[in-house]
């Protein structure tokens, strides 16, 4: 086992400890997915107009959102920020190991371990009572798990990224507080990105973070025809590769300037 | 070729200065001075496959500098530097395999997870071929006594147990050199013990070479063959203890519980150096006056309820070789 397949599962079993907090996600994606299934069933019954999603597609996508919330990157890592405030990262710097990679795998951890937790009593529960309909073929339910994984890789590098600025800032309030929004908005957690105005368009279309939640779930509802996938998929190559280069780069540029203080 | 090779090493730290006061908060909105501050300027030393030195100096002097220098976590400004046929900072992933890092303050360990966990992630990080790491482990569980540790969380560690731990965390790859930051600070004296006698014990049985950065005389006196001391990121000096003693001051301090407070006491060959209450703090040269002699005509003198002879502490040597440098 790598370096990094050690820390991605010792981070992984130490993140499936915690039930409590796994319970208490489940509490509130199931109150906030009942809320926004009410917003919509009202949003469509007061609508004449035609929508560009279904009310039972919209109630899919409302619950895999509510299952997968944990994907998003909203946070930076928090052991990572806590080493870095502390100068207990100079330790992360004595290892034979490539940083970027060692804290990607790291991120990618924190991201999928609390996902499992949550995601599969929420989708079984959403499934049998909620309204939340299976893929719209098999071909769809694989691409789904393909773009699934893409999730997660794409949220892991938007988390690394985020843990490296820390480098410079040292303190990851502010985009503690920003990223959130962003993330909330342009992923397609608030509201699927269809129902955004047709201006807003090509502005979320061309960003990374509707490959976390939008791309799958209309993947999995069969809503984007089999025609598109190879261009999503290729949009979302580059975008990880963009985005794992970036954290490369300025990793690499903070190690050189990089001042561990105190003795 | 030495295995550690430091020449004209130069660090600077650009520090925001920063006026006092609402007004001056305000002033460093608008325009900001900066201060330099050489944290290194112009190191040279070289060290032997094997040897034990003690890096010593006063706060700010630039011990942890070098020392993060050397481990390729810190990049100098300028200077040549080659440890083990590396430069530090350049490669540093081939580099680091083979070296071991503690700093004292700080812990390699995860924080959550049992104590054995993280060993094993080490191994893994290192690539430690697994006999080779279940001979290692074995060997420093029974060298430090970590056995009952084992399965603790490391967040419930006592400070001594931690170290212990971090010690063997350092060591799980079998590095030929060590860097230990202030390995001892804030123990007690049964894990100081530990801690000195096993350092000893991997120096003198295994041969691998340590640097020690510490404040602790204690330290300094029990392990190091040599001893480097820094100021002002000058080397101020470089050789054996006893070296630096005779070098800076041959003095020794004679202290005495007298039967009376507020004697005072006199004799040629002394100087008075403190006096609290009934202990009196004297400094002599014994090249000068026998310490033999000097008690004997002291205790004929005076009623003296105790003594002790005892080297001035590191920090009065260092200070005043500081003050010798200025």
């Amino acid at each position: 086992m790598s370096g990094y397949a050690a820390v991605f599962s010792a981070r992984f079993r130490m993140l499936l400890q915690y039930r409590a907090a796994a319970l208490a996600g489940f509490g509130t994606q199931l109150f906030w997915g009942l809320i926004r299934v009410m917003i919509f069933e009202a949003f469509f019954a007061s609508s004449s107009h035609a929508q560009p999603m279904r009310l039972d597609e919209t109630i899919t996508y409302i619950w895999l959102g509510q299952a997968l919330f944990a994907l998003l990157p909203f946070r930076t890592d928090p052991d990572v920020s806590q080493m870095i405030r502390t100068g207990s990262v100079a330790y992360e710097l004595v290892r034979p190991v490539d940083l970027y990679g060692f804290w990607y795998a790291r991120a990618v951890a924190d991201r999928v371990a609390p996902t499992v937790l949550r995601a599969i009593p929420m989708m079984i529960v959403a499934w049998l009572f909620l309204g939340l309909r299976p893929p719209a073929s098999w071909e769809c339910g694989v691409a789904w798990g393909i773009a699934t994984v893409g999730a997660v890789l794409m949220s892991g590098a938007i988390t690394a990224l985020m843990t490296i600025s820390l480098l410079w800032t040292m303190a990851g309030d502010g985009i503690a507080r920003l990223m959130p929004t962003i993330v909330l908005f342009f992923s397609g957690m608030l509201v699927p990105l269809v129902f955004l105005p047709a201006s807003f368009q090509p502005i979320v279309d061309a960003l990374p973070f509707r490959d976390i939640i939008d791309v799958p779930f209309r993947i999995y509802m069969g809503h984007l025809p089999p025609s598109q996938w190879p261009a999503l998929l290729a949009q979302e190559g580059i975008w990880l590769a963009v985005l794992i280069g970036l954290g490369r780069w300025f990793l690499s540029r903070s190690m050189r300037r990089l001042v561990v203080q105190g003795g | 070729m030495p295995q550690i090779l430091v020449e004209n090493l130069v660090k600077t730290f650009r520090i925001a200065e920063r006026q006092p006061g609402i007004g001056g908060a305000i002033k460093g909105l608008v325009s900001r001075r900066y201060r330099t501050v050489k944290a290194l300027d112009g190191i040279s030393f070289s060290l032997e496959a094997g040897e034990l030195v003690g890096y010593i100096g006063p706060n700010g002097a630039g011990k942890s500098t070098t020392v993060k220098a050397l481990s390729g976590i810190l990049v100098p400004d300028s200077g040549k530097c080659v440890v083990l046929g590396h430069v530090p900072w350049k490669d540093r992933q081939a580099y680091v395999a083979q070296i071991g890092v503690v700093f004292g303050q700080r812990t390699q360990l995860w924080w959550d997870l049992p104590v054995v966990e993280s060993f094993d992630l080490l191994r893994a990080i290192y690539r430690v071929p697994q006999p080779q790491y279940a001979a290692k482990r074995d060997e420093l569980i029974a060298l430090l006594n970590l056995e009952p540790l084992l399965d603790v969380p490391v967040r419930q560690l006592s400070l001594g147990q931690r170290m212990r731990c971090d010690l063997a965390a350092a060591l799980i790859h079998s590095p030929s050199l060590l860097f230990l930051d202030e390995p001892t600070i804030g123990l007690d004296a049964v894990s100081k013990l530990a801690v000195r006698d096993f350092v000893r014990r991997l120096n003198r049985d295994d041969g691998v070479t340590v640097i020690l950065t510490t404040h602790d005389m204690d330290d300094i006196e029990a392990l190091c063959s040599r001893l480097i001391v820094i100021g002002g990121g000058h080397i101020l000096s470089d050789g054996t203890l006893d070296d630096l003693r005779n070098r800076v001051a041959r003095q020794r301090w004679l202290i005495l519980d007298l039967a009376q407070a507020g004697v005072v006491v006199e004799d040629p060959d002394i100087t008075v150096i403190a006096q609290d209450g009934s202990r009196v703090t004297l400094a002599f040269d014994p090249a000068m006056v026998p310490p033999a002699a000097l008690i004997s005509r002291i205790t004929a003198k005076y009623e003296v309820q105790d003594l002790f002879v005892q080297n001035p502490p590191i920090e009065t040597i260092i200070a005043r070789l500081y003050g010798e440098a200025q």
